[in-house]
């Protein structure tokens, strides 16, 4: 018996998937909570603060998924990823724009080539659609531009334990994916258990994710900071074993540049420096960029703005 | 990219230490009749922070009367309702002054301000609240219907947790219709000191506490001192020992809480991710300056290596320096002489042995200071293995089956505490019966809380505190543990 799984994954039917993800160690949920709960009292001040700000900043994929979403918005989003405050050019661009399928050509023309963009796909956000249909949603938004794709993960395959089911989607997704970098979509809100959400991290990344990412930002809870913690012990023990780094996306219910701090202490303290970069870590949010942008104001004007003094797409 | 943290200190500006503190009998504060004084320091930075008196034999003569007049002329003629609105008064007035106890702590004491902060002091303000409760339902708590109080209690208590050692006393002897005199120890008087203000402050009886400061004579004297009913005393085996047998032959009450070499024991099924903050927490917490600290870490064989790997990762994010900055992790040891304690016990780890191994962390200049430290490949045999270190010090040993890991957690004359780290919970209950220790955790590690009785079994002492069994020390009943 060994903490981690010691064998390389290579009987992918749903019997081996169940042992190897099963195999995985368990989960102590007042203890993962309880450590969250103390990386979080870090108190973050002055030069610290300015550079974790900025980073935070340039890890945002900057999102719009509503049923009302249209060019016009689109390219407005684009306009403020690609200059979060006009009035500083010190300001890092954010590191994606994240949208429908249907709108990743109206992005990529508004972006060009300085930022990712991102496209929702496989039938976001349920899932809920026949493999057909992912796989061509997958492909019309690598064909209009995407270079990063963020997935879902079939939820009910996996609790009712058709692993084989979600891995064979996920591995399905990334053949037609070509360069673009995929993020898969866990859905922690959904599946409920600490424990399942190590099993589907090692799953996702076993079948080939770039990223693991908590939510879509349509369930609540979406990111907790313990589930991010725990999908950042994953990827750190997914390391350790391949060699390779796995990125991780926490997407949605982070508001605040107080939370975005945390988050990122818990990167730093949890795998290091080396996922300190919009590469290896994002965060999926809205309206977190403006809070991010008025308390950089603040730190360099020394006094508090309002929220007139960021701009609202 | 590297993420530093600024430093974040916490303001000193809320504590206000006086240069020199007399002794509080009666309700005030007076000269000892000693006329000596001592030293305390903060161990951080080796500065003065004030001179605290010496109680001499008058002094405690002094203490102990003024404790006897107010047990029978005021105390334990109250009816409990209302001893009930001076301890919830006191518990209040630790909640408000919270922020200044919790820097006074940690600057006489060492310990990191997230710790006195977020642990000690919320749990002294709840153990008040707690005991608070209790007043006026002694009839209720199972030992007859009408339970009654000892007299005059004389209470000696350590440095690791000053104030809150305080509450784990106080609160319980007031409660149950006692009158207290407590020393606190040498080296970390002063939050005993602003407890007494908070006694004025709540207009406490005068001389239901007396708070008399001192170093070992001190406390000898008080605990000899023929008209106190029951003696209480959490510290070292040693003393602890030295106490039984000056009280042996009389009829005070006795509780002793003593020392500790707590296994820790970690299953291969272990959740082990939180197992090791459960390892941390275990020794590092408190600089190891814990009599329940897990100090001996028990692995199934079948993993160790891995998570002895995964420990020596954690450990190197700690970080060691000012306790008064909020992302301390590792604090100061208290005193040079625990330092000098902890230096020896570790050489005499490397001279039988076992391999020493420590993370990558600067040390200050000043102060008195230790890294956390591992010991790999230790027998039962080291002294690492079977001394209290009391210290940031962890000794690793191997176990292969789960009979083995019980008999080697009670293969020590101490039997304080013991971790248990499984996914099994009948693996839980079946170690929780068989291991000699007042306290099990299962799968956490240094909980506390004023409902669960702490206490020991074999030399780490008797007796409990907290909870309903923790009455019965200062009651006339048969003690129930």
């Amino acid at each position: 018996m060994s903490l981690l799984p010691t064998r390389p994954l290579t009987d992918t039917s749903n019997a081996g998937l169940k042992a190897y993800l099963h195999g995985l160690p368990g989960v102590d949920a007042v203890g993962l909570e309880a450590r969250a709960a103390t990386l979080a009292t870090r108190s973050i001040k002055n030069e610290s603060k300015a550079w974790a700000i900025d980073t935070a900043i340039s890890m945002v994929d900057l999102t719009t998924l509503e049923g009302m979403d249209t060019p016009g918005k689109v390219k407005a989003m684009c306009a403020k990823a690609l200059h979060p405050d006009p009035t500083d050019n010190t300001c890092p661009s954010v590191a994606a724009v994240c949208v429908y399928g249907d709108l990743v050509t109206t992005a990529r023309e508004a972006v060009g080539d300085r930022i990712h963009v991102a496209a929702v796909a496989t039938a976001f956000p349920s899932g809920r659609a026949s493999m057909d249909v992912k796989l061509m949603d997958t492909k019309q938004a690598v064909a209009d531009g995407a270079d990063e794709i963020d997935m879902v993960i079939d939820r009910g395959a996996f609790l009712s334990g058709n692993y084989s089911k979600a891995y064979d989607e996920i591995a399905a997704i990334k053949e037609v994916c070509g360069d673009a970098h995929l993020k898969v979509i866990l859905e922690t809100g959904e599946l409920k258990t600490y424990d399942n959400v190590r099993r589907a991290s090692w799953l996702a990344m076993e079948a080939g994710a770039d990223f693991i990412k908590t939510s879509t930002g349509k369930v609540t809870p979406a990111a907790t900071l313990p589930v991010t913690l725990l999908m950042l012990e994953a990827v750190r023990d997914f390391e350790t074993k391949t060699g390779t780094k796995i990125g991780v996306k926490a997407a949605g219910g982070i508001k605040t540049s107080k939370d975005a701090i945390r988050y990122l202490v818990v990167v730093n303290e949890t795998v290091g420096d080396a996922w300190l970069t919009p590469d290896l870590f994002r965060f999926g949010a809205s309206s977190l960029l403006n809070d991010l942008l008025l308390q950089r104001q603040r730190m360099r004007d020394g006094h508090y703005s309002g929220p007139d003094y960021v701009t609202i797409d | 990219m590297t993420f530093e943290y600024a430093p974040a200190p916490e303001s000193r500006s809320v504590v206000d230490i006086d240069s020199s503190y007399g002794l509080f009998i009666n309700g005030e504060f007076v000269e000892p009749a000693s006329n000596t004084f001592l030293k305390t320091i903060n161990p951080a930075t080796e500065e003065v922070l004030s001179e605290v008196a010496e109680a001499g034999k008058a002094d405690v003569d002094a203490a102990v009367q003024a404790a006897r007049k107010a047990y029978n002329k005021t105390w334990s003629k109250m009816a409990g309702k209302d001893r009930a609105k001076y301890i919830f008064r006191i518990a209040r007035l630790i909640q408000e002054r919270s922020r200044e106890l919790a820097v006074l702590e940690t600057l006489d004491n060492g310990k990191p301000i997230r710790e006195s902060r977020d642990v000690d002091i919320p749990l002294v303000a709840a153990h008040f609240f707690y005991h608070a409760g209790w007043a006026d339902k002694l009839e209720f708590a199972g030992y007859g219907p009408d339970p009654k109080s000892l007299g005059v209690a004389a209470q000696v208590i350590p440095w690791n947790f000053p104030l809150l050692m305080l509450a784990w006393k106080i609160a319980p002897a007031l409660a149950c219709g006692n009158t207290v005199v407590l020393k606190p120890a040498e080296t970390t008087p002063l939050t005993a000191l602003a407890f007494a203000d908070i006694c004025q402050q709540a207009d406490l009886p005068p001389g239901v506490v007396n708070i008399i400061t001192g170093a070992g004579e001190t406390g000898r004297m008080l605990v000899e001192h023929p008209d106190v009913n029951k003696v209480a005393f959490t510290g070292s085996t040693e003393v602890g020992k030295a106490i039984q047998r000056a009280v042996a032959g009389t009829d005070k009450k006795l509780t002793l809480e003593l020392g500790g070499k707590a296994a820790n024991i970690v299953f291969d099924d272990a959740p082990v991710d939180q197992a090791i903050e459960g390892i941390v927490n275990g020794i590092y917490f408190n600089q190891g300056h814990v009599c329940c600290a897990g100090s001996r870490l028990l692995l199934q064989e079948s993993i160790a290596e891995e998570v002895i790997d995964a420990l020596k990762r954690r450990l190197g994010t700690l970080r060691l320096g000012d306790p008064l900055d909020k992302n301390t992790d590792i604090g100061a040891i208290n005193s040079r002489m625990q330092l000098n304690k902890i230096e020896e016990l570790t050489k005499s780890g490397e001279d039988e042995g076992a391999e020493r191994w420590s993370p990558n962390c600067p040390i200050p200049d000043k102060g008195f200071w230790f890294p956390p430290t591992v010991f790999t490949n230790v027998t039962q045999a080291h002294r690492i293995a079977r001394e209290e270190i009391f210290g940031p010090v962890l000794s690793v040993l191997t176990f292969r089956t789960p009979e083995e890991a019980v008999e080697k957690a009670n293969n020590t004359p101490f039997g304080l505490s013991t971790g248990i780290w499984t996914d099994k919970g009948s693996r839980i209950l079946w170690m929780a019966n068989k291991v000699r220790s007042g306290i099990v955790w299962a799968n956490t590690f240094n909980r506390f809380d004023p409902t669960s009785p702490f206490g020991g079994y074999k030399e780490s002492g008797f007796g409990r505190e907290g909870g309903v069994q923790g009455l019965g020390a200062y009651l006339h009943v048969e003690d129930p543990s």
